[in-house]
């Protein structure tokens, strides 16, 4: 019988939750068709979403190209397929690891930091004061920070698919000695434009699942310092787990089907 | 019979499965100062933030300004709003703006002012308050008296027709309580509005109200003037006036 009333309340408990944020991405789209939007704000949050997640990004997508190289390069040599590195790694890079990785980045700093930021609004009351003045605190919060994302995200993952190439090519050279020129053909022969296309599909997507979640974790928080934390950890676990899912599902829909 | 401007009706409200108000009705009239009373944890800003809409009863009505605010559209709240002040317990400014900013805020999103005569606007506002100098200032470098009188600026700024102020004075040392009073008096007969004050500061309560009305377990069990509330026969009334440990009042 608990375990009936458990899954009953857990059941309730997502469908708030689903519900929750399908009201607010409406409220939010709601904002942006009718052009409601704070365009200095949006731009301040383009610089602190996007900008300052530049370095982080551009490591982690070079050290993952690099180390992609590494466990491939050597392989490939031996079985005589070593002009095929460069293909494997572009290939890797703009479908996979460039959206995924800057979107699991970003959605650590700046999934965290969106709850952390409206969450800590929500207990010092700072999001009832905009209601009260008769401010929506989704088109005064949310909409900038959703814009912002979904502007930078794409261009961040466009970073991370170069980065990460460049990072497998230099390793490729000088631990398996594939000359660049090789290496470059080869990426070249193995993505195309829509390959690129599709990655910046995903990329907009992800953005809108950390926005989304992040936003709603905040706006949601209660009970002072330990919510906004909770909120926090709860909006990167969520992001991230949601990012990964839907990777899947659109892998499937855009490559899996072809 | 005086006017009123707003009204709580029969209203009862919950959280979760705690009962905040039950049948709760009050009476604001028009162009008083309107003090409400009671234990921490009674509900009183509970009421404030349903006479903003910023909370919906489980039951009964709200009116501001013979119109039931309840179920309003957010469309029509937000205008509603813009003729209501809310100055937030700790002030509540939005601490990404200068103090300036928040102050100028509302006028910036509904006002069709220039940007010159927004700031002129705000920097008057906040020299009614004695904060002129902070228009720069982030919410940050404020004290606790000056973070209070900044949100004051910000709820006045519109020239609203009701005033809300959740506990004005508390925490603040007996000078800046005072000055706070005064602040509130000042800007009620500045703005001919009316004002509905929560505080526990019996002293400034005494100084200011037109009518008290005290809260206890979910409903108004007394309301009346300075005079009538410390003339009260109630019990519970003299018990929470004295702050005496023994009486009807549960500790």
């Amino acid at each position: 019988m608990k375990m009936l009333e458990d899954v009953g309340r857990k059941t309730n408990d997502f469908l708030e939750y689903a519900g929750g944020i399908a009201l607010l991405g409406a409220e939010t789209a709601g904002s942006i068709v009718r052009l409601r939007i704070r365009v200095g704000e949006t731009v301040n949050q383009c610089y602190l979403l996007g900008v300052q997640s530049i370095s982080i990004v551009l490591l982690t997508a070079l050290f993952t190209g690099m180390v992609f190289s590494l466990e491939s390069a050597e392989q490939a040599v031996q079985f005589g397929i070593g002009s095929l590195v460069g293909g494997a790694v572009a290939y890797t890079s703009v479908r996979e690891l460039g959206p995924m990785l800057s979107a699991v980045v970003v959605a650590g700093r700046v999934g965290a930091a969106i709850a952390a930021e409206i969450g800590s609004m929500v207990v010092t009351e700072q999001v009832e004061a905009l209601q009260s003045l008769g401010l929506s605190p989704t088109r005064f919060l949310v909409v900038p920070r959703l814009l912002a994302l979904v502007l930078m995200l794409p261009l961040l993952a466009i970073v991370a698919d170069v980065v990460s190439v460049y990072g497998g090519m230099w390793i490729a050279q000088s631990y398996a000695h594939i000359s660049n020129d090789v290496f470059i053909s080869s990426a070249r022969q193995a993505i195309g434009f829509s390959d690129v296309i599709k990655g910046l599909l995903k990329s907009l997507v992800f953005a809108v699942i950390i926005a989304m979640v992040g936003s709603y974790q905040g706006l949601t928080t209660r009970g002072g310092a330990a919510g906004v934390g909770k909120s926090t950890t709860g909006a990167v676990v969520l992001s991230i787990i949601l990012i990964f899912i839907t990777n899947f599902v659109l892998s499937y829909l855009l490559y899996g089907t072809s | 019979m005086a006017k009123l401007i707003a009204k709580l009706d029969d209203v009862t409200m919950r959280y979760g499965d705690r009962v905040i108000l039950e049948n709760c009705s009050l009476d604001i009239v028009e162009g008083a100062i309107t003090c409400i009373i009671g234990l921490s944890g009674a509900g009183k800003s509970t009421i404030l933030r349903l006479l903003d809409a910023l909370r919906k009863p489980d039951s009964g009505h709200v009116y501001v300004k013979e119109r039931d605010i309840c179920h309003l559209p957010e469309s029509e709240l937000v205008a509603m709003r813009s003729e209501i002040g809310f100055a937030f317990q700790f002030a509540a400014l939005l601490d990404s703006l200068s103090v300036g900013e928040n102050v100028a805020l509302a006028l910036r999103e509904h006002s069709s002012l220039t940007n010159a005569e927004i700031g002129r606007r705000a920097l008057d506002t906040l020299e009614s308050v004695g904060l002129a100098h902070a228009y720069d200032l982030l919410p940050s470098e404020l004290s606790g008296g000056m973070l209070k009188r900044a949100g004051f600026a910000r709820a006045v700024v519109t020239n609203p027709d009701l005033v809300l102020f959740d506990e004005p004075t508390t925490g603040l040392d007996p000078i800046v309580t005072h000055l706070l009073t005064d602040i509130i008096k000042r800007l009620r007969e500045q703005l001919n509005a009316t004002a509905v004050v929560i505080s526990h500061d019996l002293h400034s309560i005494y100084r200011m109200a037109d009518y008290v009305a005290m809260l206890f377990e979910g409903a108004i069990i007394e309301y009346g003037s300075v005079r009538e509330i410390r003339r009260s026969a109630n019990p519970i009334v003299q018990q929470f006036l004295q702050g005496s440990e023994v009486g009807p009042i549960p500790l």
